[in-house]
């Protein structure tokens, strides 16, 4: 049985928060200085340039790239032949996060639900950490972290459809998503779709599928083809940059399907601003 | 087309009213920061006839809820928030003499009827550009509601502060009329 250190743990969260910050992952750098050259409205392409100038400033003098730096989202994966030394995973995983979210002068931004209440004093800064763990073969721990963002997620829907609604039924939600939301969640988007299972599955793979990087391709062929169709649909909606109107709504739509219910079509579809704050490390 | 304008707070009715949706200003001056709480606190002083923490007259409202700042600056990264949270506040502060608000995301009729009715402006600043729009921040002071935290009501100083006219005083809608203009069927 392999011991990960506590505190080593609580490290390498630090790291993956105040990293992701200010530095946009290359990926979305790219896909975002691609749609520049794309884009046709010029007002559109001006706030391209503003978001590439931002993540440059961010970067090079370490700002936080967007005043909401979201609630700590983890996927972790715990190799069976491994145990954590000298505490809980889950007590590291939110050390680390209460630390490197304050002392990287990033915004506390859990609440109570009703209240509204901020629970930096009660909880801990930023506080509790939304953790999804799961189990697998080996002796390692893999951590992957995404700063979640309110706008993009306030317009996030799930749904279970009638199995009869099939792929057109998919495509429908994922565009009546996407247009209702407009411009609130700061285009350009990527757009996570998580497709059967039940209906938790569905929403947490719609938000594991933003972890791909944009512009990779689907590992399943009947998935890649139908993440091309629905990005050329939502690219038509003309909501642009921001919402000022444009051709680059989304940057990439990635689907991440499971088996489901004879009964069932789930659909999840979580979305994701261009701020797409990732990071992922393997201890 | 797009027109660029360079323009100093407080805005005149003339300033404003020369605004088109999709225009390009550059403001610089004094911006209030106040998002759904402090909003709330104004509408009630207004009602009850009382003295309000800062003019209204020709006054600019950022809604933002800025991360806090690094030692020796004066504020943190500052990009603006979804502005629906305000629609039902903002009409109040437009009667009195409000003539901007900077935030992101639709407005609703009462509000764009508000600005045309009474002079003022809606504008968008880039959600997500809090280093780049921090940066053109150069003071920062907490003048009402410090128990609110980042959702006090903050007197700030900014230099060329980019914003894009969305909604204008006759009525128009960049959200509407660029999604038209790009909209494939």
């Amino acid at each position: 049985m392999r011991e990960i250190e506590f505190d080593e743990v609580v490290k390498a969260v630090k790291n993956l928060i105040s990293y992701s910050g200010s530095n946009l992952p290359q990926d979305s750098v790219d896909a975002i200085k691609k749609a520049m050259e794309e884009e046709k409205s010029p007002v559109a392409q001006e706030v391209l340039r503003q978001i590439l100038e931002n993540a440059d400033i961010a970067s090079s003098e370490s700002r936080p790239l967007c005043q909401d730096t979201g609630l700590a989202v983890f996927f972790v994966k715990v190799g069976e032949d491994m145990k954590i030394k000298g505490g809980l995973l889950r007590d590291a995983i939110n050390k680390g996060t209460a630390e490197a979210y304050e002392e990287s002068y990033l915004r506390a931004s859990t609440c109570h639900p009703f209240t509204r209440a901020n629970l930096k004093e009660t909880e801990g800064y930023n506080l509790p950490a939304i953790i999804h763990f799961d189990l697998v073969a080996g002796d390692k721990l893999d951590i992957e972290y995404a700063a979640k963002g309110g706008g993009s997620e306030n317009v996030s829907r799930a749904t279970v459809l009638p199995p009869a609604a099939g792929k057109e039924g998919v495509i429908q939600f994922v565009k009546d998503t996407v247009s209702n939301g407009g411009g609130n969640p700061c285009p350009p988007l990527t757009v996570g779709v998580g497709i059967g299972g039940t209906f938790e599955r569905a929403a947490i793979s719609s938000k594991h599928a933003l972890f791909r990087d944009i512009g990779s391709v689907n590992s399943d062929p009947e998935m890649a083809e139908l993440e091309g169709v629905i990005l050329e649909e939502l690219n038509r909606l003309g909501i642009g940059a921001m919402g000022m109107g444009g051709t680059k709504t989304v940057l990439g739509v990635h689907i991440e399907s499971n088996p489901c219910h004879i009964a069932s079509l789930p659909v999840s579809v979580n979305i994701q601003c261009h701020s797409s704050r990732h990071s992922h490390i393997t201890i | 087309m797009s027109q660029t304008y360079n323009l100093t707070t407080p805005l005149s009715e003339a300033d404003v009213k020369q605004l088109k949706a999709g225009d390009i200003v550059n403001l610089t001056g004094v911006l209030y920061t106040a998002r759904d709480a402090a909003h709330k606190r104004i509408v009630d002083l207004i009602a009850e006839g009382k003295d309000l923490p800062f003019d209204l007259n020709g006054a600019v409202v950022y809604f933002v809820g800025p991360t806090p700042p690094k030692p020796g600056e004066p504020i943190g990264s500052a990009g603006p928030t979804t502005s629906y949270r305000m629609d039902s506040y903002s009409p109040t502060l437009i009667q009195h003499g409000l003539r901007g608000m900077i935030g992101k995301g639709k407005r609703n009729e009462a509000v764009k009827e508000a600005c045309k009715k009474d002079g003022a402006v809606y504008f968008g600043a880039t959600g997500g550009a809090g280093a780049l729009l921090g940066k053109r921040i150069k003071s920062s002071e907490v003048i009402a509601y410090p128990e609110l935290g980042p959702e006090a009501i903050r007197k700030i100083e900014v230099e060329n502060f980019p914003v894009t006219v969305i909604n204008d005083t006759f009525g128009a809608d960049l959200y509407q009329q660029g999604r038209e203009q790009y909209e494939v069927k």
